[in-house]
């Protein structure tokens, strides 16, 4: 009998299901060593339909997205006791990726943005959702949308972390090999090289060999050629920070790196590790000047935490539910 | 009510602050328990994952005591920590962390009097924020990886 396998995705965009479909013609060889039991995004399955599996049954369970709500945490615990070995994909499962900017707020003044502030807000009374209405026919329910986003490993235990937004078909194709042969990392391993970034760069022979920063300008402000360090030009590139693995695609589109494979297993910190390479590149000695330096990077901790802002060592508020 | 007692860190360079902190030791000066040494090197080591570090596992402040600009004893190494505090200093509040509860001062070892001044100050200022209270992440969640 074939293993069986399940995806669920939590506060995502359906970026990590393209990247599965993007895997192609191998996707068939996949279909071919596998039964897919559960897909919602695919498939017409039912959570019931996972309820009926026994514990365990599951060989893996693939969950992509951030949890910030009762419903995905339910998924989450479910599919963990049926799956054998739970694999986290993509950023926002890895470390809360995009959704987890919503860290930098709470709760109350998303949703009175969200429902009441908004400018293309076109209702008279605008409405919030509740978690319970009423009506003539009995009372709905909506899962209760959290204080804060959390990281799947911060809900379930996770076997695996697939990185990236999305991750590249390469890291999920390894990925899946792995699984399929039996040759796994430790538990808690994330599925990529841990080397940074800048080590695989194809820009990395042109780079100087020292950096000298003398401001930090916005990808508009400054042309960068196709072979020149971003950061040398004073374009903010979180190569430093972040592991490889993706095959350096933003660098080859001219984009620098936004750091969605997440830091490198000897960083505690994505955001800290990268303010702590930036200090390095910065040739002034006066605290003026290196103020004011500092003041045209504009929005630091959302450039720094762009896609780990929930796995950062400190944030502001409560983390609770 | 008991006084809240705030937990300060020092990162503490070892040839100038720490020397610093002796001297006031030697003059048998008091300054206040709730500054916790910890003697690096160079200031320049204290990189931002450090002090985040710090706040994240109970600290209420964090001071980075360095030698005086010119005065580094690996030369460069206390530019350095000024670079890593001023970008560290702008991101702080967005996560949660008050203005003050921070500090990069430098303090010669002759400056015994200055480094007592220096702890005080700080002191009371996160007497008077209060508790720091932010998410602290958990830890054991971490996917794996050699830690700091």
């Amino acid at each position: 009998m074939k293993p069986k396998v399940a995806f669920y995705w939590c506060s995502s965009c359906g970026g990590c299901e393209e990247a599965i479909i993007d895997l192609n013609e191998d996707i068939l060889k996949v279909v071919e060593a596998v039964d897919i039991v559960f897909w919602p995004v695919a498939m017409d399955t039912k959570y019931a339909d996972v309820e009926r599996l026994a514990d365990g049954e599951l060989a893996v369970a693939f969950i992509n997205g951030a949890v910030r709500m009762d419903e995905q945490e339910e998924i989450a615990k479910l599919l963990r006791r049926k799956a054998q070995v739970v694999i986290a994909v993509g950023s926002c499962a890895h470390m809360g990726g995009i959704p987890g900017l919503a860290n930098f707020f709470d709760r109350e003044s998303i949703l009175r943005r969200a429902y009441q502030e908004v400018p293309s807000l076109a209702d008279a009374q605008p409405v919030t959702p509740s978690e319970t209405t009423r009506t003539e026919h009995g009372t709905l329910t909506l899962p209760r949308f959290w204080e804060r986003v959390k990281r799947l490993g911060d809900v379930i235990d996770v076997d695996y972390f697939l990185p990236g937004c999305p991750p590249m078909p390469d890291t999920i194709r390894d990925a899946l090999a792995a699984l399929l042969s039996g040759k796994l990392p430790p538990k808690g391993s994330v599925l990529s090289p841990s080397k940074n970034l800048c080590h695989g760069c194809p820009r990395l022979p042109n780079k100087p060999e020292t950096l000298a920063i003398d401001r930090i300008r916005r990808i508009h402000e400054v042309e960068v050629g196709p072979d020149e360090c971003f950061l040398a030009k004073g374009v903010i590139c979180i190569g430093p920070a972040t592991r490889s693995g993706c095959g350096e695609r933003c660098l080859h589109a001219n984009m620098p790196c936004r750091g969605c494979y997440g830091p490198s297993d000897d960083k505690s910190d994505q955001g800290g590790a990268l303010l702590s390479s930036l200090a390095s590149m910065i040739d002034m000695k006066d605290a003026d000047k290196i103020d004011s330096l500092f003041k045209s990077f504009a929005d630091i901790p959302g450039t720094v935490y762009r896609f780990s802002l929930p796995a950062s060592l400190v944030q502001k508020g409560n983390l609770l539910p | 009510m008991k006084s809240f007692q705030p937990r300060i860190v020092g990162f503490l360079c070892n040839w100038c602050s720490y020397a610093a902190s002796d001297a006031a030791g030697g003059k048998k000066q008091p300054y206040p328990a709730n500054f916790r040494v910890v003697r690096v090197m160079c200031s320049g080591r204290i990189e931002p994952q450090l002090v985040l570090k710090a706040f994240a596992e109970g600290a209420d402040g964090v001071a980075i005591l360095g030698c005086h600009p010119g005065d580094c004893h690996y030369k460069e190494g206390n530019y350095k920590a000024l670079r890593r505090f001023a970008a560290l200093k702008r991101m702080l509040d967005q996560l949660g962390i008050e203005e003050g509860r921070l500090i990069l001062e430098w303090v010669s070892a002759a400056e015994g009097d200055k480094f007592i001044e220096v702890v005080r100050t700080l002191c009371d200022k996160v007497k008077a924020l209060g508790p720091l209270h932010v998410a602290r992440v958990a830890q054991d969640r971490e996917p794996r990886r050699n830690r700091l």
